[in-house]
């Protein structure tokens, strides 16, 4: 487990390049949902259908030779358009019925990548599709180059993250506000291993070239994306969909089209996860229907929850919990029990982890608490 | 005989609304009529059918039949949405306030024509999204501060008491700039030193030109700022007059009290 932290070897390096590159993929994955849910109260339980789409669309238009700069938009935009689809036949539905329908939906989606094998190749799965940045040779200049950018990402991330630290050892009286400034404090730490471990890979790009390349691109991809949804969600436009997320109602007798802001919200978040399953194709270089369960729509919600619904910022640091715990309880295996003992093992633990943590900090790690104690 | 004498032009005229719920008939062909710069009553025992007139009115329930003219237009087969936009905005009975916004963001939202409401002019106005927030930011202190909320702008909505509520659902009815108010039931549940400044306000934005249609049991809230009041019994008008001439109707007496 130390070795995550304090070793330099290339394995290790591997590995955390690996993490880092699931923590921006999953993240940007949830970003979408957060949108939906945790800005417009839209319960969306087919979140992978936007996925699968955003996938499939991408490696098979890049494997007919479209570039992968003009695939993953087109991908993407098929995504928000089975988004616009979704929404007009249920968005008019009450909040658990269009659980219900979206659910089916993805399922829908996935059963016709399995069968539509003309298509998509069906369980043979689409294989050997170009990857970014694979075939690409930085220069010494151009590498320093990729770690400037990354650093910049890295350093505003940490900026935050430092400045809320200091904000709250400031105010710290108590234990438990003690506890969570050591924690910030501890994140800025390990935000500072991350962005060493990512330098060294970048400087390092041969190693690995299809890894890197994901890993630098994810990077900046999550950092825009970021950027790009906390402005429309400070504007007015995000505050008609929060005002539609308290109660819709009262948005309708204010004047606003609450059903185009429902299908806006759903078409946007689903645009983001169309071009997180670009990524997650990338990822996986092979893909098959079977990686689009409804399994990964949950872990959305998992990280979504964990960090704070409705909060973008706690929504990566939840994609970030996630995958710590997943390396952290890699280290299972070791124990004397079955392959798939271990798995259960591990969803239980974490299905306790989200139990302590809605009775410790009902809103996430990084949501608001007054906020839960407000009256409707 | 029913002489509207601020203006002949009626702001909002409704007809033969009809509403049925299953079997009951909640609406059951009624008018009501509100005049330009009035403030109307709207009374009846419970169960009369009012606030579903209000619905109705505002097309949160569509009518069975019936005409609604607001501004002399057709708006019965219009959006909620649009009828608000066109001038015509409701409360509800229990005051709805958006909890996890500000007192301040509750306001700001029932702004108007925002252009930084459209998804993409968040990228490609900034500078006019910025104006018009000040703006509206400046109007909604200004009414805030008209009824004592401007203290807990910054406070969320759902932080306040019962009473601050119905004030700030009433603010934020304001601050659509609407040409008439359907007030559902402003005075319930709120202590008689609140009851009293509400009346005040809403005679004093009356004055300022606004128009007002209000559903209220209390009596007194009724006679001491209407100028004509409707009577609803069963989902029927009953009658309509001077609140003098209402107070001493008998048939009023009897829907209220039997016979």
């Amino acid at each position: 487990m130390f070795n995550y932290l304090f070793s330099f070897d290339t394995g290790i390096i591997g590995y955390l390049v690996f993490l880092i590159t699931s923590v921006a993929l999953y993240g940007l994955f949830s970003l979408g949902l957060n949108l939906q849910w945790g800005y417009t109260g839209l319960i969306n339980f087919g979140h992978v259908a936007f996925m699968t789409v955003g996938a499939y669309s991408t490696t098979l238009l890049s494997l007919a030779g479209v570039p992968l700069l003009v695939a993953v938009p087109i991908g993407a935009m098929l995504a928000a358009l089975l988004g616009l689809l979704m929404g007009f036949s249920t968005l008019r539905l009450r909040e658990d019925y269009l659980a219900i329908v979206t659910i089916g939906v993805s399922e829908l989606v996935r059963l016709v990548a399995l069968n539509e094998g003309w298509l998509t190749k069906g369980a043979f799965g689409v294989q050997s599709f170009p990857l970014p940045l694979e075939n690409f040779r930085p220069t010494v200049a151009t590498r320093i180059g990729m770690v400037a950018v990354i650093t910049v990402i890295f350093g505003l991330a940490l900026w935050k993250l430092g400045r809320r630290f200091l904000h709250q050892l400031r105010g710290a009286k108590n234990l438990q506000k003690q506890m969570v400034a050591i924690g910030s404090g501890l994140l800025v730490l390990l935000g500072i291993r991350l962005w060493l471990v990512s330098a060294i890979a970048l400087y390092n790009f041969r190693s690995s070239p299809a890894a890197n390349g994901l890993l630098f691109v994810s990077l900046i991809t999550v950092a825009i994306v970021f950027w790009a949804l906390e402005r429309v969600v400070k504007s007015p436009w995000g505050r008609v969909l929060k005002a539609i997320r308290e109660d819709e109602e009262v948005a309708k007798a204010l004047g606003k089209n609450v059903f185009a802001y429902k299908l806006q919200s759903l078409m946007l978040g689903g645009f983001i996860a169309g071009i997180a399953g670009a990524f997650f194709a990338w990822q996986l270089s092979t893909v098959y229907p079977t990686n689009f369960e409804p399994l990964v729509t949950f872990q959305a919600w998992i990280i979504m929850i964990l960090g704070g619904a409705g909060n973008n910022a706690g929504t990566l640091l939840g994609a970030g919990i996630y995958w710590a715990y997943t390396a952290l309880t890699r280290d299972l295996e070791r124990l004397p029990i079955a392959a798939d003992q271990v798995g259960a093992l591990r969803i239980m633990v974490i299905g306790l982890i989200l139990m302590v943590l809605m009775i410790w900090r009902p809103q996430g790690v990084l949501g608001n608490k007054d906020e839960l104690t407000l009256g409707k | 005989m029913t002489d509207l004498s601020k203006s002949p032009m009626p702001v909002l005229s409704a007809t033969g609304l009809m509403k049925s719920f299953g079997g009951v008939k909640a609406v059951n062909d009624a008018s009501i009529e509100v005049a330009q710069g009035s403030i109307t009553g709207l009374i009846g025992p419970n169960g009369a059918g009012k606030t579903t007139l209000f619905n109705l009115l505002s097309n949160f329930i569509e009518p069975d039949q019936g005409r609604v003219l607001f501004d002399g237009e057709p708006i019965e087969r219009l959006r909620p949405y649009q009828i608000a936009q066109r001038g015509l905005t409701r409360t509800f009975q229990v005051a709805r306030v958006l909890s996890r916004l500000s007192v301040m963001d509750n306001m700001l939202l029932a702004a108007q024509q925002q252009t930084g409401e459209k998804f993409w002019s968040t990228w490609f106005l900034p500078g006019r999204i910025a104006q018009e927030e000040r703006d509206a930011r400046d109007r909604a202190l200004e009414i805030l501060e008209s009824v004592g909320l401007a203290a807990k702008a910054n406070d969320y909505a759902g932080a306040l008491s019962g009473g601050q509520r119905k004030l700030l659902e009433i603010a934020r009815a304001l601050m659509t700039r609407p040409k008439l108010i359907l007030l559902d039931e402003p005075a319930a549940g709120v202590n008689p030193t609140l009851i009293k400044q509400i009346c005040e306000y809403i005679t004093y934005w009356n004055r300022q030109g606004l128009t007002f249609l209000v559903i209220e049991h209390n009596m007194d809230v009724i006679m001491s700022i209407c100028d004509r009041v409707w009577v609803l019994a069963e989902g029927k008008n009953l009658a309509e007059g001077t609140p003098a001439e209402i107070q001493t109707n008998s048939q009023v007496l009897e829907a209220y009290l039997g016979k």
